[in-house]
């Protein structure tokens, strides 16, 4: 086929149909909602919700966890758009993305530095951090894959590693979000350690699968 | 250069509002400078023009296919040109000399046939067109093809005019995900 047939045959079939830059945008960020949903459900479901929230102190930390998860997801999807246009992954700010991560960190610095040396120790692991490690992760599976499905469906991401990075990254982010509702540890170490340290799992494992799961 | 972004955004912008004559425009002017890239790009690997047509139309379908991933607020060059250097990577990827080993027996084959379309892609439309269901493929070449107009193509089909829209679209979308897949 010559390539004027081609461009003939492209041009003509050209209906109106919904393009332009906010329809992939509405279609990334649904597909996270759907994720987010679902992260919920299986972290209720399975895990069920923590006992003690009509208290302060509990729902104090939920809140802090809720707000970093939905920094971190809000962030993620932010870029994730940017990356899955072509040659969007030049405005793609990492320093931005991490700054979530580092306020947390901060915070729990502030927290530890109050706090005896000799407690510093159940600060960081709390009762449950086996638990929390392998249940972000592997709640964050289900969300990975809508997420990963509606970027290769709607989205043309041309630097698959950062775009595979934050898919995972945003995977990450909505499934700490869901397993907040169930967490019983209140020591913001805890989250720094145990939510940043999953989610970076999370980051790591997309940034692995990107080149291979979102070609196109 | 500057000129040419501009010229270039203006068509794509229109031809996204549903100006089909900008649209068409836009791809014609970026066939010459994909055309250019790529030859200049796989000549440096040994490779050939018929190769490099390929790129040229399997970018011009990307372009069509992902048009949605354009942001207005964005220039336009960056965009064509990141879609162009990723199916070049894409198609070196797929075609490195490992993946491509030949069994040396089959040296004789290469004297039995004998090619005088090197400057046309190896893209068969006929043979794409096989592959699709019976309306796509009769709605697609009675419009993009033979150039009847919906309602003529509606009425030899038997369907709507509608449907006869909707198959020429899904037909074309999946035309280009069997070129984009074809040597995978």
């Amino acid at each position: 086929m010559k390539t004027d047939e081609l461009i003939g045959l492209l041009g003509t079939s050209f209906e109106r149909e919904p393009v332009g830059t906010p329809w992939m945008t509405r279609r990334l960020a649904l597909a996270v909602a759907v994720g987010a949903t679902a992260a919920l459900f299986l972290a209720l479901a399975f895990l069920g919700l923590r006992p003690g929230l009509t208290q302060a102190r509990p729902l104090l930390f939920l809140a802090l966890k809720v707000a970093f998860a939905a920094a971190v997801g809000g962030l993620a999807l932010r870029y994730l758009v940017r990356a899955a246009r072509p040659g969007g992954e030049s405005r793609v700010h990492l320093g931005v993305v991490a700054s979530p991560f580092l306020a947390v960190a901060a915070l729990a610095g502030v927290s530890l530095s109050m706090t005896p040396p000799a407690h510093w120790h159940g600060q960081i692991s709390g009762h449950t951090w086996l638990e929390c490690l392998v249940s972000i992760p592997v709640i964050a599976i289900v969300p990975f894959a809508v997420i990963t499905w509606a970027v290769r469906r709607f989205g043309a991401p041309t630097d698959l590693l950062r775009a595979g990075a934050l898919v995972g990254l945003s995977a990450g982010a909505v499934s700490a979000l869901g397993y907040s509702l169930h967490c019983m540890d209140d020591t913001v170490p805890f989250v720094a350690v145990w939510y940043g340290g999953t989610i970076a799992i999370c980051t790591l494992a997309g940034a692995l699968l990107g080149p291979r799961l979102l070609r196109w | 250069m500057i000129h040419r972004e501009v010229e270039l955004r203006t068509l794509l912008t229109e031809g996204l509002l549903g100006r089909s004559a900008d649209y068409r425009r836009f791809l014609e002017c970026l066939g010459p400078h994909l055309r250019a890239y790529y030859r200049n790009k796989l000549s440096r690997s040994g490779r050939g023009d018929t190769e490099a047509e390929d790129l040229v139309q399997e970018t011009l379908m990307a372009v069509h296919t992902r048009r949605h991933t354009y942001d207005v607020t964005q220039p336009v060059t960056p965009w064509v040109y990141a879609i162009a250097r990723y199916k070049l990577i894409d198609h070196l990827r797929r075609t490195r000399p490992g993946t491509a080993d030949v069994p040396v027996e089959d040296a004789g084959e290469l004297m039995a046939a004998d090619d005088h379309t090197a400057t046309e892609s190896t893209l068969d439309v006929e043979r794409l067109l096989a592959r699709l269901p019976a309306k796509a493929r009769l709605a697609i070449r009675s419009m993009k093809v033979e150039g009847l107009s919906a309602a003529e193509a509606a009425e030899r089909a038997g369907m709507s005019e509608t449907a006869v829209k909707v198959s020429v679209h899904r037909g074309l979308k999946a035309l280009a995900s069997f070129v984009g897949g074809r040597t995978k």
